[in-house]
Protein backbone atom coordinates (compact mmCIF):
# COMPACT_ATOMS: atom_id res chain seq x y z
CA UNK A 1 0.00 0.00 0.00
CA UNK A 2 1.36 3.40 -0.89
CA UNK A 3 2.33 5.77 1.87
CA UNK A 4 -0.17 8.22 3.30
CA UNK A 5 0.86 11.23 5.39
CA UNK A 6 -1.74 12.68 7.73
CA UNK A 7 -1.54 16.40 8.47
CA UNK A 8 -4.09 17.65 11.01
CA UNK A 9 -5.18 21.29 11.25
CA UNK A 10 -5.51 22.29 14.88
CA UNK A 11 -5.77 26.07 14.94
CA UNK A 12 -7.15 28.47 12.33
CA UNK A 13 -6.10 31.73 13.95
CA UNK A 14 -4.79 33.03 17.27
CA UNK A 15 -7.84 32.71 19.48
CA UNK A 16 -9.23 29.53 17.92
CA UNK A 17 -10.60 26.66 20.05
CA UNK A 18 -8.07 25.79 22.79
CA UNK A 19 -9.12 22.12 22.83
CA UNK A 20 -8.64 21.56 19.11
CA UNK A 21 -4.89 20.68 19.03
CA UNK A 22 -5.17 18.02 21.70
CA UNK A 23 -8.33 16.60 20.15
CA UNK A 24 -6.54 16.30 16.83
CA UNK A 25 -3.70 14.17 18.23
CA UNK A 26 -5.88 12.10 20.59
CA UNK A 27 -8.78 11.41 18.21
CA UNK A 28 -6.94 9.04 15.87
CA UNK A 29 -3.70 8.59 13.94
CA UNK A 30 -1.99 11.76 12.66
CA UNK A 31 1.61 12.32 11.60
CA UNK A 32 1.75 16.11 11.75
CA UNK A 33 -0.17 18.75 13.64
CA UNK A 34 -0.33 22.10 11.85
CA UNK A 35 -1.18 25.22 13.86
CA UNK A 36 -1.78 28.58 12.17
CA UNK A 37 -1.69 31.58 14.51
CA UNK A 38 -1.02 34.58 12.31
CA UNK A 39 -3.47 36.94 10.66
CA UNK A 40 -2.47 40.11 8.81
CA UNK A 41 -2.48 42.34 11.88
CA UNK A 42 -1.16 39.80 14.38
CA UNK A 43 2.50 40.59 13.71
CA UNK A 44 2.05 44.22 14.75
CA UNK A 45 0.38 43.21 18.02
CA UNK A 46 3.26 40.84 18.71
CA UNK A 47 5.80 43.52 17.82
CA UNK A 48 4.25 45.87 20.38
CA UNK A 49 4.40 43.13 23.03
CA UNK A 50 8.06 42.48 22.25
CA UNK A 51 8.87 46.18 22.63
CA UNK A 52 7.38 46.12 26.12
CA UNK A 53 9.07 42.82 27.05
CA UNK A 54 11.91 41.33 24.95
CA UNK A 55 10.87 37.82 26.04
CA UNK A 56 7.45 38.25 24.38
CA UNK A 57 6.32 38.69 20.78
CA UNK A 58 5.02 35.19 20.02
CA UNK A 59 1.61 33.48 20.24
CA UNK A 60 1.54 32.43 23.87
CA UNK A 61 -1.45 30.12 23.33
CA UNK A 62 0.99 27.84 21.54
CA UNK A 63 2.73 26.91 24.81
CA UNK A 64 -0.59 25.66 26.22
CA UNK A 65 -1.31 23.81 22.99
CA UNK A 66 2.11 22.13 23.15
CA UNK A 67 1.48 21.08 26.73
CA UNK A 68 -1.71 19.35 25.61
CA UNK A 69 -0.01 17.46 22.78
CA UNK A 70 3.32 16.78 24.52
CA UNK A 71 2.55 13.09 25.27
CA UNK A 72 1.64 12.47 21.62
CA UNK A 73 4.83 14.18 20.44
CA UNK A 74 7.03 12.38 22.98
CA UNK A 75 5.51 8.89 22.76
CA UNK A 76 3.86 8.56 19.37
CA UNK A 77 6.15 10.67 17.22
CA UNK A 78 3.60 13.27 16.16
CA UNK A 79 5.38 16.34 14.79
CA UNK A 80 4.15 19.90 15.20
CA UNK A 81 4.53 22.78 12.76
CA UNK A 82 3.37 26.25 13.80
CA UNK A 83 3.90 29.88 12.82
CA UNK A 84 3.49 30.72 16.51
CA UNK A 85 6.94 32.34 16.65
CA UNK A 86 5.56 35.69 15.55
CA UNK A 87 8.35 38.27 15.82
CA UNK A 88 10.27 36.22 18.40
CA UNK A 89 10.56 32.52 17.43
CA UNK A 90 13.58 32.04 19.74
CA UNK A 91 11.63 33.15 22.81
CA UNK A 92 8.71 30.98 21.73
CA UNK A 93 11.02 27.95 21.51
CA UNK A 94 12.50 28.73 24.92
CA UNK A 95 9.04 28.94 26.49
CA UNK A 96 8.06 25.59 24.95
CA UNK A 97 11.29 23.97 26.19
CA UNK A 98 10.65 25.29 29.73
CA UNK A 99 7.16 23.86 29.60
CA UNK A 100 8.50 20.43 28.54
CA UNK A 101 11.08 20.53 31.32
CA UNK A 102 8.45 21.43 33.91
CA UNK A 103 6.28 18.58 32.58
CA UNK A 104 9.13 16.14 33.26
CA UNK A 105 10.08 15.60 29.62
CA UNK A 106 13.18 17.77 29.16
CA UNK A 107 14.48 15.69 26.24
CA UNK A 108 11.26 15.14 24.35
CA UNK A 109 11.52 18.05 21.96
CA UNK A 110 13.89 18.86 19.14
CA UNK A 111 12.75 22.29 18.09
CA UNK A 112 13.52 23.73 14.69
CA UNK A 113 13.47 27.53 14.70
CA UNK A 114 12.95 29.32 11.40
CA UNK A 115 13.99 32.98 11.25
CA UNK A 116 14.87 35.55 8.62
CA UNK A 117 11.37 36.82 7.81
CA UNK A 118 11.67 39.88 10.06
CA UNK A 119 12.62 42.86 7.86
CA UNK A 120 11.94 45.61 10.42
CA UNK A 121 15.62 46.14 11.32
CA UNK A 122 16.49 46.25 7.60
CA UNK A 123 13.87 48.66 6.24
CA UNK A 124 16.14 51.66 5.82
CA UNK A 125 18.82 49.48 4.24
CA UNK A 126 16.22 48.10 1.79
CA UNK A 127 14.82 51.55 0.93
CA UNK A 128 18.35 52.88 0.44
CA UNK A 129 19.10 49.99 -1.91
CA UNK A 130 16.14 50.99 -4.09
CA UNK A 131 13.48 48.58 -2.83
CA UNK A 132 10.52 50.93 -2.65
CA UNK A 133 8.14 48.48 -0.96
CA UNK A 134 5.20 50.09 -2.75
CA UNK A 135 1.74 49.38 -1.39
CA UNK A 136 0.27 46.63 -3.60
CA UNK A 137 -3.19 48.21 -3.39
CA UNK A 138 -2.45 51.92 -3.73
CA UNK A 139 0.95 51.98 -5.45
CA UNK A 140 2.40 54.45 -2.91
CA UNK A 141 6.05 53.99 -1.89
CA UNK A 142 6.69 53.01 1.73
CA UNK A 143 8.63 56.23 2.30
CA UNK A 144 5.23 57.97 2.72
CA UNK A 145 4.65 56.16 6.03
CA UNK A 146 8.20 55.08 6.90
CA UNK A 147 8.31 56.89 10.27
CA UNK A 148 5.14 55.12 11.39
CA UNK A 149 6.14 51.54 10.52
CA UNK A 150 6.13 49.18 13.49
CA UNK A 151 6.47 45.73 11.90
CA UNK A 152 7.63 44.32 8.57
CA UNK A 153 7.78 40.62 7.78
CA UNK A 154 8.28 38.71 4.56
CA UNK A 155 5.93 35.81 3.97
CA UNK A 156 8.26 32.83 3.71
CA UNK A 157 7.56 29.47 2.13
CA UNK A 158 8.07 25.78 2.78
CA UNK A 159 11.83 25.45 2.19
CA UNK A 160 13.14 26.31 5.68
CA UNK A 161 10.45 24.16 7.31
CA UNK A 162 11.46 21.21 5.12
CA UNK A 163 15.07 21.87 6.12
CA UNK A 164 14.15 21.81 9.82
CA UNK A 165 12.28 18.51 9.40
CA UNK A 166 15.22 17.03 7.47
CA UNK A 167 17.48 17.97 10.39
CA UNK A 168 15.28 15.93 12.71
CA UNK A 169 13.08 18.57 14.32
CA UNK A 170 9.85 17.25 15.84
CA UNK A 171 8.56 20.77 16.46
CA UNK A 172 9.05 23.54 13.92
CA UNK A 173 8.39 27.13 14.99
CA UNK A 174 8.37 29.86 12.37
CA UNK A 175 7.66 33.56 12.21
CA UNK A 176 5.69 34.89 9.24
CA UNK A 177 5.43 31.65 7.26
CA UNK A 178 2.53 31.51 4.87
CA UNK A 179 -0.36 29.62 6.40
CA UNK A 180 -0.36 27.18 3.51
CA UNK A 181 3.36 26.29 3.78
CA UNK A 182 2.74 24.81 7.22
CA UNK A 183 0.78 22.00 5.56
CA UNK A 184 2.69 21.74 2.30
CA UNK A 185 6.13 21.49 3.96
CA UNK A 186 5.57 18.14 5.74
CA UNK A 187 4.10 16.64 2.55
CA UNK A 188 7.06 17.90 0.55
CA UNK A 189 9.46 16.55 3.18
CA UNK A 190 7.84 13.11 3.42
CA UNK A 191 7.43 12.60 -0.32
CA UNK A 192 10.66 14.24 -1.40
CA UNK A 193 8.97 16.69 -3.77
CA UNK A 194 11.47 18.94 -5.52
CA UNK A 195 11.44 22.71 -5.56
CA UNK A 196 10.14 22.63 -9.16
CA UNK A 197 7.50 19.88 -8.83
CA UNK A 198 4.96 22.62 -9.47
CA UNK A 199 1.82 20.49 -9.62
CA UNK A 200 2.62 18.64 -6.39
CA UNK A 201 3.66 21.80 -4.58
CA UNK A 202 0.42 23.45 -5.73
CA UNK A 203 -1.53 20.46 -4.41
CA UNK A 204 0.20 20.82 -1.05
CA UNK A 205 -0.61 24.53 -0.98
CA UNK A 206 -4.27 23.88 -1.74
CA UNK A 207 -4.37 21.19 0.96
CA UNK A 208 -3.05 23.91 3.24
CA UNK A 209 -5.63 26.45 2.10
CA UNK A 210 -8.40 23.94 2.87
CA UNK A 211 -7.30 23.23 6.46
CA UNK A 212 -5.66 26.54 7.44
CA UNK A 213 -8.92 27.93 8.84
CA UNK A 214 -9.54 24.96 11.11
CA UNK A 215 -13.15 23.78 11.23
CA UNK A 216 -14.21 26.22 8.53
CA UNK A 217 -13.84 23.33 6.03
CA UNK A 218 -15.43 20.68 8.26
CA UNK A 219 -18.81 22.18 9.01
CA UNK A 220 -17.99 25.40 10.85
CA UNK A 221 -19.35 28.63 9.39
CA UNK A 222 -20.88 26.53 6.63
CA UNK A 223 -23.95 28.03 4.96
CA UNK A 224 -24.79 24.93 2.94
CA UNK A 225 -27.42 22.88 4.81
CA UNK A 226 -26.32 24.51 8.07
CA UNK A 227 -29.31 23.34 10.11
CA UNK A 228 -28.44 19.70 9.53
CA UNK A 229 -24.69 19.76 10.16
CA UNK A 230 -24.39 17.31 13.06
CA UNK A 231 -23.05 17.99 16.50
CA UNK A 232 -21.15 21.25 16.05
CA UNK A 233 -20.46 21.25 19.80
CA UNK A 234 -18.06 18.39 19.15
CA UNK A 235 -16.86 19.56 15.74
CA UNK A 236 -13.98 17.64 14.22
CA UNK A 237 -11.10 19.71 12.88
CA UNK A 238 -9.80 18.75 9.44
CA UNK A 239 -7.14 16.23 8.45
CA UNK A 240 -5.38 15.96 5.08
CA UNK A 241 -4.34 12.45 4.04
CA UNK A 242 -1.68 13.19 1.46
CA UNK A 243 -0.24 10.87 -1.19
CA UNK A 244 3.06 11.07 -3.05
CA UNK A 245 1.37 11.92 -6.36
CA UNK A 246 -0.12 15.12 -4.91
CA UNK A 247 -3.66 13.85 -4.53
CA UNK A 248 -5.17 13.94 -1.07
CA UNK A 249 -8.28 13.25 0.97
CA UNK A 250 -9.80 15.77 3.40
CA UNK A 251 -11.42 14.11 6.39
CA UNK A 252 -11.79 14.32 10.19
CA UNK A 253 -11.61 11.89 13.08
CA UNK A 254 -14.42 9.31 13.40
CA UNK A 255 -17.10 10.13 15.92
CA UNK A 256 -16.53 13.89 15.86
CA UNK A 257 -19.19 16.40 14.88
CA UNK A 258 -19.37 18.63 11.84
CA UNK A 259 -19.16 17.44 8.25
CA UNK A 260 -16.61 17.06 5.48
CA UNK A 261 -18.36 17.08 2.11
CA UNK A 262 -17.91 18.56 -1.35
CA UNK A 263 -20.01 21.60 -0.34
CA UNK A 264 -18.15 22.22 2.96
CA UNK A 265 -14.77 21.98 1.22
CA UNK A 266 -15.97 24.10 -1.72
CA UNK A 267 -17.01 26.92 0.62
CA UNK A 268 -13.55 26.95 2.18
CA UNK A 269 -11.84 26.86 -1.22
CA UNK A 270 -13.53 30.09 -2.30
CA UNK A 271 -12.86 31.81 1.04
CA UNK A 272 -10.60 34.87 0.66
CA UNK A 273 -10.02 33.95 -2.97
CA UNK A 274 -8.62 36.46 -5.46
CA UNK A 275 -7.86 35.49 -9.05
CA UNK A 276 -8.37 31.70 -8.93
CA UNK A 277 -5.97 31.11 -11.81
CA UNK A 278 -3.06 32.56 -9.86
CA UNK A 279 -2.93 31.88 -6.13
CA UNK A 280 0.58 33.22 -5.58
CA UNK A 281 2.76 31.77 -2.83
CA UNK A 282 6.53 31.85 -2.26
CA UNK A 283 6.73 28.20 -3.42
CA UNK A 284 4.42 28.02 -6.44
CA UNK A 285 1.53 29.72 -8.22
CA UNK A 286 -1.44 27.41 -7.70
CA UNK A 287 -4.38 27.21 -10.11
CA UNK A 288 -7.69 26.87 -8.25
CA UNK A 289 -9.52 26.26 -11.53
CA UNK A 290 -7.73 22.90 -11.77
CA UNK A 291 -9.05 21.49 -8.49
CA UNK A 292 -11.29 18.44 -8.72
CA UNK A 293 -13.39 17.33 -5.73
CA UNK A 294 -15.01 13.93 -5.34
CA UNK A 295 -17.14 12.44 -2.61
CA UNK A 296 -15.08 9.52 -1.21
CA UNK A 297 -17.41 8.24 1.50
CA UNK A 298 -18.79 9.68 4.72
CA UNK A 299 -16.81 12.77 5.76
CA UNK A 300 -14.22 12.11 3.08
CA UNK A 301 -13.52 14.29 0.03
CA UNK A 302 -10.87 13.33 -2.51
CA UNK A 303 -8.99 16.23 -4.11
CA UNK A 304 -7.06 15.72 -7.34
CA UNK A 305 -6.12 17.22 -10.71
CA UNK A 306 -4.29 20.22 -9.25
CA UNK A 307 -1.78 22.10 -11.36
CA UNK A 308 0.69 24.84 -10.52
CA UNK A 309 3.00 27.23 -12.30
CA UNK A 310 6.54 28.35 -11.41
CA UNK A 311 6.89 30.64 -8.42
CA UNK A 312 7.58 34.32 -8.99
CA UNK A 313 10.85 36.02 -8.02
CA UNK A 314 9.13 38.11 -5.32
CA UNK A 315 7.98 37.63 -1.76
CA UNK A 316 5.03 39.41 -0.26
CA UNK A 317 5.86 41.59 2.73
CA UNK A 318 3.39 42.33 5.48
CA UNK A 319 4.07 45.80 6.89
CA UNK A 320 2.19 47.33 9.82
CA UNK A 321 2.12 51.08 10.41
CA UNK A 322 0.34 53.46 12.77
CA UNK A 323 -2.55 55.16 11.05
CA UNK A 324 -4.50 57.37 13.44
CA UNK A 325 -7.24 56.59 15.92
CA UNK A 326 -10.79 55.30 16.05
CA UNK A 327 -13.60 54.77 18.50
CA UNK A 328 -16.93 53.01 18.13
CA UNK A 329 -19.83 53.26 20.59
CA UNK A 330 -23.39 52.01 20.70
CA UNK A 331 -26.80 52.38 22.32
CA UNK A 332 -29.88 50.17 22.07
CA UNK A 333 -33.35 51.57 21.25
CA UNK A 334 -36.48 49.53 22.00
CA UNK A 335 -39.95 49.14 20.48
CA UNK A 336 -42.03 50.98 19.50
CA UNK A 337 -40.37 52.71 16.51
CA UNK A 338 -36.92 51.55 17.59
CA UNK A 339 -35.27 52.35 14.27
CA UNK A 340 -36.83 55.81 14.04
CA UNK A 341 -35.56 56.65 17.53
CA UNK A 342 -32.07 55.39 16.68
CA UNK A 343 -32.06 57.51 13.50
CA UNK A 344 -33.07 60.58 15.49
CA UNK A 345 -30.27 59.88 17.98
CA UNK A 346 -27.85 59.79 15.03
CA UNK A 347 -29.05 63.18 13.75
CA UNK A 348 -28.76 64.71 17.22
CA UNK A 349 -25.25 63.38 17.74
CA UNK A 350 -24.05 64.58 14.35
CA UNK A 351 -25.53 68.02 14.91
CA UNK A 352 -23.69 68.29 18.22
CA UNK A 353 -20.41 67.26 16.59
CA UNK A 354 -20.99 69.85 13.85
CA UNK A 355 -21.69 72.62 16.36
CA UNK A 356 -18.42 71.86 18.11
CA UNK A 357 -16.72 72.15 14.75
CA UNK A 358 -15.50 68.56 14.99
CA UNK A 359 -14.73 67.15 11.56
CA UNK A 360 -13.44 63.60 11.21
CA UNK A 361 -11.83 61.65 8.38
CA UNK A 362 -14.81 59.34 8.70
CA UNK A 363 -18.02 59.08 10.71
CA UNK A 364 -19.96 55.84 10.20
CA UNK A 365 -23.43 55.19 11.60
CA UNK A 366 -24.99 51.74 11.55
CA UNK A 367 -28.35 50.41 12.73
CA UNK A 368 -27.82 46.87 13.92
CA UNK A 369 -31.03 44.89 13.55
CA UNK A 370 -32.10 46.92 10.54
CA UNK A 371 -29.35 47.50 8.00
CA UNK A 372 -25.84 47.26 9.50
CA UNK A 373 -24.63 44.30 7.46
CA UNK A 374 -26.71 44.41 4.26
CA UNK A 375 -27.48 48.10 3.90
CA UNK A 376 -30.42 49.00 1.66
CA UNK A 377 -30.59 45.36 0.48
CA UNK A 378 -32.20 44.56 3.84
CA UNK A 379 -35.32 46.45 2.83
CA UNK A 380 -37.88 47.76 5.33
CA UNK A 381 -37.95 44.87 7.79
CA UNK A 382 -35.98 46.98 10.30
CA UNK A 383 -38.90 49.46 10.57
CA UNK A 384 -40.73 46.94 12.75
CA UNK A 385 -37.71 45.57 14.61
CA UNK A 386 -38.33 45.02 18.35
CA UNK A 387 -35.02 46.74 19.09
CA UNK A 388 -32.23 48.38 17.13
CA UNK A 389 -28.64 48.99 18.15
CA UNK A 390 -27.35 52.41 17.09
CA UNK A 391 -23.65 51.95 16.43
CA UNK A 392 -21.50 54.94 15.57
CA UNK A 393 -17.79 55.24 15.00
CA UNK A 394 -15.24 57.88 14.00
CA UNK A 395 -11.73 57.71 12.61
CA UNK A 396 -9.15 60.51 12.59
CA UNK A 397 -5.44 61.28 12.83
CA UNK A 398 -6.10 63.53 15.87
CA UNK A 399 -6.51 61.53 19.06
CA UNK A 400 -8.05 64.48 20.93
CA UNK A 401 -10.94 64.75 18.50
CA UNK A 402 -11.68 61.05 18.72
CA UNK A 403 -11.49 61.31 22.52
CA UNK A 404 -14.01 64.19 22.47
CA UNK A 405 -16.39 62.13 20.34
CA UNK A 406 -16.44 59.31 22.91
CA UNK A 407 -17.99 61.72 25.45
CA UNK A 408 -20.98 62.48 23.24
CA UNK A 409 -22.66 59.05 23.17
CA UNK A 410 -23.74 58.21 26.71
CA UNK A 411 -25.34 61.65 27.34
CA UNK A 412 -27.93 60.71 24.72
CA UNK A 413 -29.40 58.31 27.27
CA UNK A 414 -30.81 61.29 29.21
CA UNK A 415 -30.88 64.05 26.63
CA UNK A 416 -31.86 62.21 23.40
CA UNK A 417 -34.74 60.08 22.13
CA UNK A 418 -36.54 57.69 24.55
CA UNK A 419 -36.60 53.91 25.15
CA UNK A 420 -32.83 53.69 25.21
CA UNK A 421 -30.60 51.25 27.08
CA UNK A 422 -27.47 49.18 26.60
CA UNK A 423 -25.00 51.83 27.73
CA UNK A 424 -23.45 49.86 30.60
CA UNK A 425 -20.03 49.89 28.95
CA UNK A 426 -19.88 53.68 29.34
CA UNK A 427 -17.65 55.70 27.05
CA UNK A 428 -16.05 53.75 24.23
CA UNK A 429 -12.27 53.36 24.24
CA UNK A 430 -10.05 55.22 21.80
CA UNK A 431 -8.02 52.72 19.80
CA UNK A 432 -4.83 53.40 17.93
CA UNK A 433 -5.12 52.02 14.41
CA UNK A 434 -2.34 49.80 13.15
CA UNK A 435 -2.93 49.47 9.43
CA UNK A 436 -1.67 46.91 6.95
CA UNK A 437 0.65 47.73 4.08
CA UNK A 438 1.14 44.82 1.64
CA UNK A 439 4.25 45.06 -0.54
CA UNK A 440 6.56 42.92 -2.65
CA UNK A 441 10.29 42.45 -2.31
CA UNK A 442 12.86 40.53 -4.38
CA UNK A 443 13.29 36.99 -3.10
CA UNK A 444 17.06 37.40 -3.07
CA UNK A 445 16.75 39.95 -0.27
CA UNK A 446 15.40 37.47 2.26
CA UNK A 447 17.62 34.71 3.66
CA UNK A 448 16.01 32.34 6.11
CA UNK A 449 17.90 30.52 8.85
CA UNK A 450 17.13 27.23 10.55
CA UNK A 451 18.41 26.40 13.98
CA UNK A 452 17.75 23.16 15.85
CA UNK A 453 17.53 23.42 19.60
CA UNK B 1 -39.22 32.90 -14.24
CA UNK B 2 -38.14 34.69 -11.08
CA UNK B 3 -35.49 32.68 -9.20
CA UNK B 4 -34.00 33.50 -5.81
CA UNK B 5 -30.23 33.12 -5.81
CA UNK B 6 -30.42 31.71 -2.27
CA UNK B 7 -32.51 28.80 -3.61
CA UNK B 8 -29.95 27.74 -6.20
CA UNK B 9 -26.58 28.61 -4.65
CA UNK B 10 -24.59 28.80 -1.44
CA UNK B 11 -21.76 31.23 -0.77
CA UNK B 12 -18.88 32.27 1.46
CA UNK B 13 -17.16 35.63 1.66
CA UNK B 14 -13.94 37.00 3.10
CA UNK B 15 -11.57 39.93 2.84
CA UNK B 16 -8.27 41.03 1.39
CA UNK B 17 -7.53 44.59 2.42
CA UNK B 18 -10.43 46.82 1.37
CA UNK B 19 -11.77 44.18 -1.03
CA UNK B 20 -14.39 41.59 -0.13
CA UNK B 21 -14.62 38.38 -2.11
CA UNK B 22 -17.81 36.38 -2.51
CA UNK B 23 -17.60 32.83 -3.82
CA UNK B 24 -20.99 31.65 -5.10
CA UNK B 25 -21.43 27.90 -5.55
CA UNK B 26 -24.32 26.26 -7.42
CA UNK B 27 -26.32 23.88 -5.23
CA UNK B 28 -26.50 21.45 -8.19
CA UNK B 29 -24.01 21.08 -11.05
CA UNK B 30 -26.88 21.56 -13.52
CA UNK B 31 -27.49 25.03 -12.07
CA UNK B 32 -23.95 26.30 -12.63
CA UNK B 33 -24.63 27.25 -16.29
CA UNK B 34 -27.61 29.30 -15.08
CA UNK B 35 -25.37 31.16 -12.65
CA UNK B 36 -22.72 31.61 -15.28
CA UNK B 37 -25.21 33.09 -17.76
CA UNK B 38 -27.20 35.34 -15.46
CA UNK B 39 -24.92 36.26 -12.58
CA UNK B 40 -22.89 38.74 -14.58
CA UNK B 41 -20.38 41.28 -13.37
CA UNK B 42 -22.77 44.14 -14.25
CA UNK B 43 -25.65 42.48 -12.41
CA UNK B 44 -23.52 42.13 -9.25
CA UNK B 45 -22.16 45.69 -9.58
CA UNK B 46 -25.75 47.02 -9.81
CA UNK B 47 -26.78 44.92 -6.79
CA UNK B 48 -24.06 46.51 -4.65
CA UNK B 49 -24.29 50.03 -6.11
CA UNK B 50 -24.09 52.56 -3.28
CA UNK B 51 -22.90 49.85 -0.89
CA UNK B 52 -19.39 49.38 -2.24
CA UNK B 53 -17.17 52.20 -3.46
CA UNK B 54 -15.12 50.41 -6.14
CA UNK B 55 -15.67 48.08 -9.06
CA UNK B 56 -16.38 44.37 -9.33
CA UNK B 57 -14.22 41.58 -10.79
CA UNK B 58 -15.65 38.21 -11.77
CA UNK B 59 -13.93 34.84 -12.17
CA UNK B 60 -15.32 31.49 -13.28
CA UNK B 61 -14.54 28.17 -11.58
CA UNK B 62 -16.54 25.59 -13.55
CA UNK B 63 -14.57 22.85 -11.76
CA UNK B 64 -16.22 23.86 -8.48
CA UNK B 65 -19.52 24.99 -10.08
CA UNK B 66 -18.61 28.37 -8.64
CA UNK B 67 -18.10 32.02 -9.50
CA UNK B 68 -15.83 34.32 -7.53
CA UNK B 69 -16.55 38.03 -7.23
CA UNK B 70 -14.18 40.67 -5.92
CA UNK B 71 -15.99 43.70 -4.49
CA UNK B 72 -13.52 46.57 -4.28
CA UNK B 73 -13.86 49.38 -1.76
CA UNK B 74 -16.30 47.26 0.22
CA UNK B 75 -14.90 47.44 3.74
CA UNK B 76 -14.36 51.11 4.71
CA UNK B 77 -10.62 50.69 4.28
CA UNK B 78 -10.58 47.12 5.53
CA UNK B 79 -8.96 45.35 8.45
CA UNK B 80 -8.18 47.56 11.43
CA UNK B 81 -9.08 50.84 9.68
CA UNK B 82 -12.70 49.88 9.16
CA UNK B 83 -15.50 51.18 11.36
CA UNK B 84 -17.98 48.67 9.96
CA UNK B 85 -19.59 45.82 11.90
CA UNK B 86 -18.65 43.57 8.98
CA UNK B 87 -15.08 44.85 8.67
CA UNK B 88 -13.91 41.48 7.29
CA UNK B 89 -16.69 41.11 4.72
CA UNK B 90 -17.94 37.90 6.30
CA UNK B 91 -21.59 38.43 5.40
CA UNK B 92 -21.37 39.90 1.92
CA UNK B 93 -22.06 36.27 1.00
CA UNK B 94 -25.69 36.36 2.07
CA UNK B 95 -26.06 39.97 0.89
CA UNK B 96 -25.36 38.69 -2.63
CA UNK B 97 -27.72 35.74 -2.15
CA UNK B 98 -30.58 38.23 -1.64
CA UNK B 99 -30.52 38.75 -5.40
CA UNK B 100 -33.28 37.42 -7.65
CA UNK B 101 -32.60 36.39 -11.23
CA UNK B 102 -34.94 36.55 -14.23
CA UNK B 103 -34.40 33.27 -16.06
CA UNK B 104 -36.27 32.52 -19.31
CA UNK B 105 -39.02 29.97 -18.59
CA UNK B 106 -37.69 27.30 -20.91
CA UNK B 107 -34.16 27.54 -19.51
CA UNK B 108 -35.53 27.40 -15.96
CA UNK B 109 -37.69 24.36 -16.77
CA UNK B 110 -34.84 22.41 -18.39
CA UNK B 111 -32.52 23.15 -15.45
CA UNK B 112 -35.27 22.31 -12.94
CA UNK B 113 -34.95 25.63 -11.11
CA UNK B 114 -37.19 26.33 -8.11
CA UNK B 115 -39.41 29.38 -8.65
CA UNK B 116 -39.33 32.21 -6.14
CA UNK B 117 -42.33 31.97 -3.79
Amino acid sequence: MSKTVRVAGGQGFWGDWPDAPRRQVDGGPVDYLMLDYLAEVTMSILQKQKERDPAMGYARDFVGAMEGVLPAVAERGVKVIANAGGVNPEACAAAVQSMAKAAGRPDALRIGIVTGDNLLPRIDELLAAGHELRNMDTGEPLSVVRDRVIAANAYIGSTPIVEALAKGANVVITGRSTDTALTMAPLRHEFGWGATDWNKLAAGIIAGHIIECGAQCSGGNCLHDWRNIPNLADVGYPIVEGSADGTFVVTKHPGTGGRVSVPTVSEQLVYEMGDPHAYITPDVVADFTSIRLEDAGPDRVRVFGITGAPATDKLKVSIAYKSGYKAVGSLVYAWPDALEKAELADRVLRERLDRMGLKFEKVLSEFVGASATHGRLAGDAGRSAPEVQYRVGVRDADRKKVERFTREIVPLVLNGPPSVTGFAGGRPKVEEIVAYWPALVDKTVVQTQVEIR
Amino acid sequence: MRVRLMDIAHARSGDKGDTANVGVIALKPAWYPVLNTHLTRDRVAAHFAGIIEGGVDRFELPNLNALNFLLHGALDGGGTLSLKTDAQGKVYSTALLRMELDVPDEEARVAGLPAAP
